[in-house]
């Protein structure tokens, strides 16, 4: 079937890309490496929108909706009858669109990259590992079994470390990488243990056929499944949980979110790659993927979801008014931005209208990747021209960097809910189904979208208004390979809102029409207003309003600046606890009581030696005879016992 | 083909080491050896694959007599869980050989007990006889005292004694066990022959007896808590080909005994002890990782890991269903792989900057790149990334362990799998202090990465890491069977 193969080659071009330049890396140039993985990323792009208009437009749908076909099954690792891993390819809307977003923003990044990283040592290891990453997310994408989708998850985590530690010998990537990893390796423990709870459940961890056991309302046996069996929940709502954890994991939702901020140590397209478009909403892909069994099985997950969700929208938003490295401003609106997916996804429904909340997410997951990819591609622009992180090093750029201003006000316009650009849509049904919902989350959205506003602006106004802050920075744009990738993002940052999104990705496969409600936008938009003109009250020009003001908020301000403190929660459970309060004295206690007793236990024994045998010769000898003679006893016991 | 043609490879290449004068001809009679038991090992794979047994899993049989008064014969045969452990000793030869191609202390001497070592090994995995197994288990632990004693470091004859008296030791409750099954049957069944064990069985009540001197005895040699003293310390002191093998190839004699020797004979025994044996696992996985995370010289550092992962082996067979049964034969294959390259990767890394301290190296990657990423995939192997084994070994025990509903497996089986988080620090802790971060002396800047020969042995071990964990399907089958066999004879589970 050609679809088959069209399909394969997707992921596999990637792959074939990180083999080449991971073996041969020390033979190839940087340039042809960059352009060896260019051409490889572009033709699995070209493949990719071929993929999704087939199968959006031609041969994915049929009278019931759009179909989920198994392209491929291939058995992997078989535990026993019923638990096994196929790899298998699962095409549906999310996939396909999954697809769709994970290549065309691979492609930016890479086209990007061989300007931003010109005259970087080890570029073909950088291009293999952008491949090796690619390719796992794709793999993800289409996993077709919860253990697939793991392997995979796991796979985008290590690649996510190696190039977050890119620059090796800088000491805090090396410790940013190793905390992004394991900092999900703790969720992907959940993951695992739900994996395993529900595979068991279901006796099947093949997903079409694990959703239609666990969401079988009519089989008796389904109340069996979802009867408490487990303190007060039911062992699928254990699972599930489980599984959130480790969506909640690599989503950076709170607690769990504070590797992203430090993965910013990693070169800015990466970022713009892993840590905005694509790995980080692999959570709510993952939820997506299994959204019937926690829509009918469980759920009351889903009002957990919806409160973390809100919360870890709310609280990166607040964080993100008060840093001032601007890649770290961007880490935390994407952990904001990740929130209102995962509430969307909480306060929805499984099918029709009830499943707006499911669509509003992919919409805005899928609005959000462009936006926050040229926003981070942006970001990047300026640090290659004024060479730091930081606001203080800015200001006034807008007429060094006039195509990177342009476009950045654009991202900035999209992630604020401005019409007509994309984020105003997406966000729109997100505000929608929420307030379908709850007044409560409502509420906490539309509070949440203002700061968004107002953060991005300050973003914005501290970036390319505001007092310059040196002159002679000689550096403008990066050439045409940084405009361009710029360009076409904000082409999708002004076009994909237009996209009638709910005609092709809906929670029942069938096509949902969605409609604006002028009355209803009014007030996102205000509150966006407002945002941005408290912004450029406070940082359009050079003040010291802003200061003034954080000085009167005291406390929350101070609070606020150092991220509520988390990390130094987490360094004082990892430090004191886990090496300080188990690892050392498990170590101490290893080699001082266990060893300990052993070698008293010889000594003893040698010791008692030298009285039966009164003999100095050598140790060995000795122990030999004790053994003999123990032996010989010992079967002596054995035999009078039994013969 | 007769398994016992695969003795003849390093019984010959032994007895030419010992005829050949000079050091080159050595090391390449040494790795002709070694290359051809791996030709050999993939025969009989492929004799297994297509002979038939007499309808049990064991294949290939054959029987001489040795001392027909004591009714004590030769019988050799071999079932997949022997061929894959058979095909995991081959490649740590050819590794451990050419990692000690520049080895001038006394180089027929080395060569020769390596070969010796190998020769114990083959031995013990085809024997279907408690006393030729015995026997081949014996061969395998002396050259491992002359190995650390004689070419060793740091304090090598306390770690050498300590290595020897506790093998010994163990080697004791063995012999017991032995001694114990020979003597429990009536005068004239009495046989130390594995299948006719089997088909008559041992009474119920002398297994509770026996089940745990064998369980024991051969648990000592992987590293049982809290029998595990020996292993930081011999392989700390060891020669890298020396840990190579000990970690590759004399722990897995161990898990191999317990699996074949004291479950296989006696299911009654690992019904009533399974629990047991599940928990202290459970508790030596963490514990272990734990104790790993603190250490500060490479070589503990990866001793203390392979207490932790061996704890899987120990927990793959105490849960007793055949999935995880085949989780640990593949814990056993994917750890010696693994954590010989660790050890190879640190001895490349010791002969170059003398030192083994974490807090002295840094930036190794700038210098000794192969060096640099050969580390960096033993140490995501040992973390169980998918794609290299540790992921399928690991997982396979996973599931087949939440297979046991009661709580206590269940706990434990979670308690098991909170390592992969502890597992992931130590192991970027090292590669971090390592291969990562600036330079730390300026004459590392002078170093020189692998050469050859220690590319080609890295390559070999990865060859198999990576054979395991993208198609792991050909070893879970080979594997299954024999696992199926021993989980047979146990019956239904609670």
């Amino acid at each position: 079937m050609p679809q088959t193969a069209l399909i394969l080659l997707i992921p596999l071009l990637p792959l074939l890309g990180f083999l080449i330049l991971g073996l041969f890396s020390r033979r190839i140039s940087g340039p042809l490496s960059s352009g060896i993985a260019t051409s490889f990323i572009a033709l699995s792009a070209g493949l990719a929108i071929l993929l999704a208009h087939g199968y959006f437009f031609e041969w994915g749908s049929d009278a019931a909706g759009f179909r989920q076909i198994r392209a491929l099954d291939i058995p992997w690792l078989i535990f026993d009858r019923d638990l096994r891993i196929d790899m298998g390819a699962l095409v549906d809307p999310i996939s396909v669109m999954m697809l769709l977003v994970v290549s065309v923003v691979s492609l930016m990044v890479h086209v990007y990259s061989s300007s931003y990283l010109k005259g970087e040592a080890r570029i073909p290891v950088y291009y293999a590992f952008l491949g090796l990453f690619t390719f796992s997310m794709m793999g993800l994408v289409l996993s077709a079994n919860l253990f697939q989708i793991y392997i995979f998850w796991e796979l985008v985590g290590v690649s996510s470390f190696l190039l977050i530690g890119y620059y090796y010998q800088k000491p805090s990537a090396v410790a940013a990488a190793k905390k992004a990893f394991i900092v999900t390796r703790f969720a992907d423990l959940g993951f695992l243990i739900g994996i395993l709870v529900l595979g068991y459940e279901a006796r099947s961890l093949d997903f079409l056929t694990l959703i239609e056991r666990l969401t079988a309302v009519d089989d008796p046996d389904f109340q069996a499944l979802i009867a408490p069996s487990f303190l007060g929940c039911s062992a699928i709502t254990w699972g599930l949980a489980l599984v959130f954890m480790g969506g909640m994991g690599k989503s950076a939702m709170f607690p769990l979110h504070i590797w992203l901020p430090d993965a910013m140590e990693g070169p800015t397209p990466v970022s713009a790659l892993i840590h905005a478009a694509t790995m980080v909403v692999a959570g709510v892909f993952l939820l997506a993927r299994l959204f019937p069994v926690y829509a009918i099985a469980a759920p009351d997950i889903l009002n957990w979801i919806t409160g973390i969700g809100v919360f870890s929208a709310m609280f990166a938003a607040i964080i993100a008014t008060t840093q001032t490295d601007i890649k770290r401003v961007l880490a935390y609106s994407t952990m904001s931005q990740i929130g209102f997916m995962m509430f969307s996804l909480g306060v929805s429904g499984q099918g029709g209208e009830a499943g707006l909340g499911y669509m509003a997410s992919q919409f805005h997951l899928f609005t959000h990747a462009f936006f926050k990819a040229l926003l981070f591609l942006g970001a990047g622009s300026v640090i290659h021209a004024v060479h730091s992180n930081e606001m203080v090093d800015m200001g006034g750029l807008r007429k060094q960097l006039p195509v990177t201003h342009l476009t950045f006000l654009i991202a900035c316009l999209a992630i604020a809910g401005i019409p007509p650009f994309s984020g105003f849509f997406s966000k729109e049904e997100i505000l929608m189904a929420a307030s379908q919902r709850s007044p409560w989350v409502f509420g906490a959205a539309l509070f949440t979208s203002g700061l968004t506003a107002f953060y991005m602006f300050r973003l914005y106004f501290r970036i390319f208004w505001n007092r310059p802050a040196g002159e002679g920075h000689g550096h403008g744009e990066g050439g045409a390979a940084m405009v361009l990738p710029l360009t076409i993002l904000a082409a999708a940052t002004v076009l994909s809102g237009f996209i009638p999104f709910g005609h092709f990705v809906t929670s029942d496969l069938k096509p949902l029409e969605t409609h604006l409600h002028p009355a209803f936008s009014i007030a996102p938009v205000m509150i966006a207003v407002l945002g941005i003109l408290l912004a450029a009250r406070f940082h359009k020009n050079a003040s010291d309003r802003a200061e003034r003001f954080a000085a009167s908020l005291r406390g929350l301000y101070t609070a606020a600046k150092h991220r509520f403190y988390i990390d130094e929660v987490y360094l004082f459970i990892t430090r004191r606890i886990l090496f300080n309060g188990i690892g050392r004295p498990a170590a101490w206690f290893d080699r001082q009581v266990v060893d300990g007793l052993i070698n008293g236990a010889g000594t003893a024994t040698l010791a008692l030696s030298h009285k039966i045998r009164g003999l100095q010769s050598g140790k060995v000898q000795q122990y030999a005879l004790i053994f003999l003679v123990a032996v010989i006893l010992l079967a002596l016991a054995a035999i009078s016992r039994w013969t | 083909m007769n398994p016992i043609g695969l003795l003849l490879i390093p019984l010959l290449t032994a007895l030419l080491i010992l005829l050949a004068g000079r050091p080159q001809q050595v090391r390449w009679i040494a790795l002709a050896g070694a290359v051809l038991q791996l030709g050999a090992a993939i025969l009989l794979y492929a004799a297994y694959i297509n002979g038939d047994g007499t309808g049990g899993p064991m294949r290939l049989e054959y029987r001489a007599e040795w001392y027909p008064d004591w009714n004590i014969g030769i019988h050799t045969g071999v079932d997949g869980i022997s061929i894959a452990m058979i095909l995991l000793t081959t490649l740590v030869v050819i590794a451990g050989v050419l990692v000690s191609w520049k080895m001038e202390k006394l180089p027929n001497t080395f060569f020769f007990l390596l070969t010796l070592l190998a020769l114990g090994a083959y031995g013990f995995f085809i024997s279907l006889d408690l006393f030729s197994m015995f026997f081949f288990l014996e061969i395998a632990v002396i050259p491992k005292f002359l190995l650390i004693g004689i070419w060793g470091s740091g304090r090598k004859e306390y770690s050498a004694n300590k290595l020897a008296l506790m093998l010994m030791g163990a080697s004791a409750l063995i012999l017991v066990a032995m001694m114990a099954i020979y003597f429990t049957a009536p005068v004239g069944m009495r046989t130390f022959d594995m299948i006719d064990i089997v088909s008559t069985g041992i009474p119920a009540e002398a297994q509770r007896f026996i089940f745990p001197l064998m369980f024991v005895g051969f648990g000592v040699f992987t590293a049982l808590f809290p029998f595990h003293t020996w292993v930081p310390d011999g392989h700390s002191s060891a020669p890298t080909a020396g840990s190579m093998f000990l970690a590759g190839i004399s722990m897995k004699l161990g898990g191999y005994g317990c699996l074949r020797a004291a479950t296989w004979l006696m299911p009654e025994g690992a019904r009533e002890y399974g629990t047991a044996i599940v928990v202290i696992s459970a508790v030596a996985i963490i514990y272990g990782a734990f104790a790993t995370m603190m250490q500060k010289d490479l070589k503990y550092l990866n001793a203390y890991s392979s207490v932790s992962h061996c704890g899987f082996v120990l927990l793959g067979i105490g849960l007793l269903t055949k999935t995880a049964i085949t989780g640990a034969v593949l814990q056993m294959v994917s750890h010696g792989l693994m954590t010989a390259l660790f050890f190879a990767v640190i001895g490349m890394i010791y002969e170059r900057t003398h030192t083994r301290q974490l807090d002295e190296l840094g930036g190794l990657m700038k210098v000794m790149p192969f060096v640099s990423t050969v580390m960096f995939i033993a140490g995501l192997s040992s973390l169980g990334l998918p794609g290299l084994s540790g992921f399928v070994a690991e997982m396979t025990i996973f599931v087949g362990g939440w297979e046991r509903v009661s709580p206590v497996y269940r706990v434990s089986t979670i308690l098991a799998a909170m390592s992969i988080v502890v597992t992931a620090v130590y192991v970027l802790r090292a590669i971090g202090r390592t291969v990562m971060g600036p330079i730390t002396k300026t004459e590392y800047l002078t170093l020189t990465d692998a050469g050859w020969h220690e590319r080609l042995a890295a390559i070999v071990l990865i060859a198999g890491i990576l054979a395991m964990g993208i198609a792991p399907g050909w070893i879970v089958e080979l594997i299954t069977p024999g696992a199926q066999a021993i989980t047979e004879r146990i019956g239904s589970l609670p």
